[in-house]
């Protein structure tokens, strides 16, 4: 009876939990509020995913308005496997927040906090489960709007500027995404995603579905940090509070990823796309820029939050060019590291809030002999940093080694070695962490700092012990992956 | 004279270029909301645009009329709006907040304090 409703209640759960925080306007009642929203969440996804392993694609009616006219929800492979990752970082970073949020967020906005928190979770819940055009653009102001929120409660006064920047140039791209839509509604006269795939080859050729597929790659590339459109991200992420760093980092670029995968591959398809010249031509040289140029920045960065910041540019350069290949192994390894990064990221994040909670600050001239100190939230930065160098046994190994698959199967060698020396600028700028902590001498007034307390410790290491576990255990990660990528290209022919 | 029938197109493309040169260019953050509602009007008229009908009324049922505009865009334009206004309102909060901060609404101002911009 109610396995019929999972997909709608994935959303309206989170969704609706935000006002009742609100009314309550209890700090405590809120947190339990969201850690028990974000668990059901986590529930439902999980057998969503299970019964669309089993069964197929499960879809939805809102409101039991037929599909092409009603807003549709449409479950497949592909989204199952993104609001399993959303849910489950979503779960793991509520554990970990009380004691961070009451450390670095004002007692009377806490509750507040929250409200946004679950907002932001239902919207990226939302852009994953809809199978409606329009209705993806509205999560998506609903997750940006609160993502504005919960940047701009950062401690440091440049928290305001970086939301207010993130706020100019997110409101550009879903404007950009909202014109895409108009256009593509104004050729085919539905916002239905299956529909508009079964319609858009009729009208392939004209100058308006060119000019829509333009604003919507232009306009999602904004939302996930595609170099050059990257501008917004490494001070959202060095200035919010620890707990929004690590959400965000885990969710909201994974999030925007998917919604060009949707849109490139199911609402597209072949017929467009793939002839004109745009993947091969434009999205794989701006993704290895990416790498690279993220990368290098990275080192010279002091802030270790703003350092992995642009390790996270870089790592969404290496999804992008997974998906630039336009192969089942390329589109695997696309979302194999869509999951992976989530882990590995949204892991380092909570280990630096563990840092933050201690010290107050993530700047590297802090962290001198902090390795003997704090030994378990190094450990835990050592083995993430393993993780996003790509070494074998960790979830960054497999998505390197499906990304270089793709390119030596697509024939182009010299992106397999370039992904190669990309790790090793990974090596370089984990290595200074590394560096300052176990080999430098601790100051000797800093001698009271402790190792962070166990209520932090462990939702980091869960997500670091998922970093191991789905990097020897690939059976899950890899088997939906492969899956949702066939699916993918062969929902497009 | 093709291109006088695409009249309201043209003044989409004239205030979404207007708007976004306001954001681009306007150092003082309230300006930058203006133009970005700029911007975001424009596109609100491209979705209005498309959904007149030649000859058409009113999308009521009537005996009389048999042709009527496409009421749809009208609807989610209205969505859209509720949007705009929503992101107008946060952002001229955070323009409050970054005012109290820093006690200046001029980026460059601010850059100078900071280095943030």
């Amino acid at each position: 009876m109610i396995s019929q409703h999972l997909p709608a209640l994935q959303v309206v759960i989170p969704l609706l939990t935000a006002p009742v925080c609100l009314l309550f306007n209890n700090a405590r009642v809120a947190w339990i509020l969201s850690l028990v929203a974000s668990s059901v969440a986590l529930v439902i996804a999980a057998l969503l995913l299970q019964q669309v392993l089993t069964v197929g694609i499960v879809t939805y009616e809102i409101g039991g308005w037929a599909a092409p006219w009603g807003i549709e929800y449409r479950i497949d492979p592909v989204n199952a496997f993104v609001l399993l990752i959303v849910a489950a970082i979503g779960t793991v970073v509520m554990s970990f927040a009380p004691r961070s949020v009451a450390s670095e967020i004002p007692e009377q906005q806490i509750a507040l906090f929250y409200a946004a928190y679950l907002l932001c979770l239902a919207g990226l819940l939302g852009i994953a489960a809809t199978g409606d055009a329009f209705n993806l653009f509205v999560f998506l102001e609903i997750s940006s709007l609160s993502s504005y929120v919960l940047i701009s409660l950062g401690r440091d006064r440049r928290a305001l500027t970086a939301a207010f920047q993130y706020l100019i140039m997110g409101t550009i791209g879903a404007t950009f995404i909202l014109i895409g839509v108009g256009l593509l509604y104004m050729m085919t006269g539905t916002l239905n995603m299956a529909d508009l795939a079964k319609r858009l080859p009729l009208v392939a050729d004209t100058r308006t579905v060119a000019a829509a597929l333009a604003f919507l790659t232009v306009g999602i590339s904004l939302k996930l940090a595609l170099f050059p459109l990257h501008l917004w991200l490494p001070n959202a992420y060095a200035f919010a509070p620890s707990v929004v760093t690590a959400f965000i980092a885990a969710t909201g670029t994974k999030v925007a990823v998917y919604m060009l995968l949707r849109f490139l591959f199911t609402v597209f398809g072949a017929t467009l796309s793939f002839e004109a010249v745009l993947l091969p031509t434009i999205l794989l040289p701006l993704s290895l820029v990416a790498v690279f140029s993220a990368s290098i920045v990275a080192i010279f960065q002091d802030n270790i939050k703003r350092m992995l910041a642009y390790s996270s540019v870089a790592q969404i350069g290496y999804m992008i060019l997974g998906l630039s290949f336009v192969s089942v192994t390329g589109l695997t390894a696309c979302i194999l590291h869509l999951f992976n990064h989530a882990l590995m990221k949204g892991g380092l994040f909570l280990a630096l809030g563990c840092v933050v909670y201690q010290l107050g600050s993530a700047d590297i001239s802090k962290f001198a002999g902090l390795g003997r100190r704090m030994p378990w939230t190094f450990a835990a930065i050592v083995v993430g940093g393993l993780s996003l160098i790509g070494v074998p046994l960790t979830v960054g190994f497999i998505s390197k080694w499906y990304l270089v698959l793709a390119a030596l199967e697509s024939g182009q060698w010299w992106v397999a070695v370039l992904v190669l020396i990309g790790s090793l600028l990974a090596v370089v700028y984990m290595w200074r962490i590394v560096e300052v902590a176990f080999f430098q001498p601790a100051p000797r007034q800093g001698s009271q700092r402790r190792e962070a307390p166990l209520s932090l410790l462990l939702p980091t290491w869960v997500l670091i012990g998922a970093n191991i576990f789905f990097g020897i255990n690939t059976d899950l990660t890899v088997g939906v992956a492969q899956r949702a990528a066939v699916w993918l290209l062969g929902g497009a022919s | 004279m093709a291109w006088l029938g695409l009249y309201n197109y043209w003044v989409v493309i004239f205030l979404m270029m207007a708007g976004f040169y306001a954001v681009i260019t306007r150092g003082n953050l309230v300006k930058k909301i203006v133009g970005l509602n700029l911007f975001q009007t424009s596109v609100f008229i491209l979705y209005i645009s498309m959904s007149k009908v030649q000859g058409g009324t009113a999308p009521i049922v009537d005996n009389e009329f048999a042709i009527y505009s496409n009421p749809l865009p009208h609807v989610l334009i209205l969505t859209a709006i509720v949007v705009g206004v929503a992101t107008t309102a946060l952002g001229l909060a955070l323009v409050v907040r970054i005012r109290e901060s820093y006690g200046t609404v001029e980026e460059d101002e601010i850059h100078d304090l900071d280095k943030s911009f």
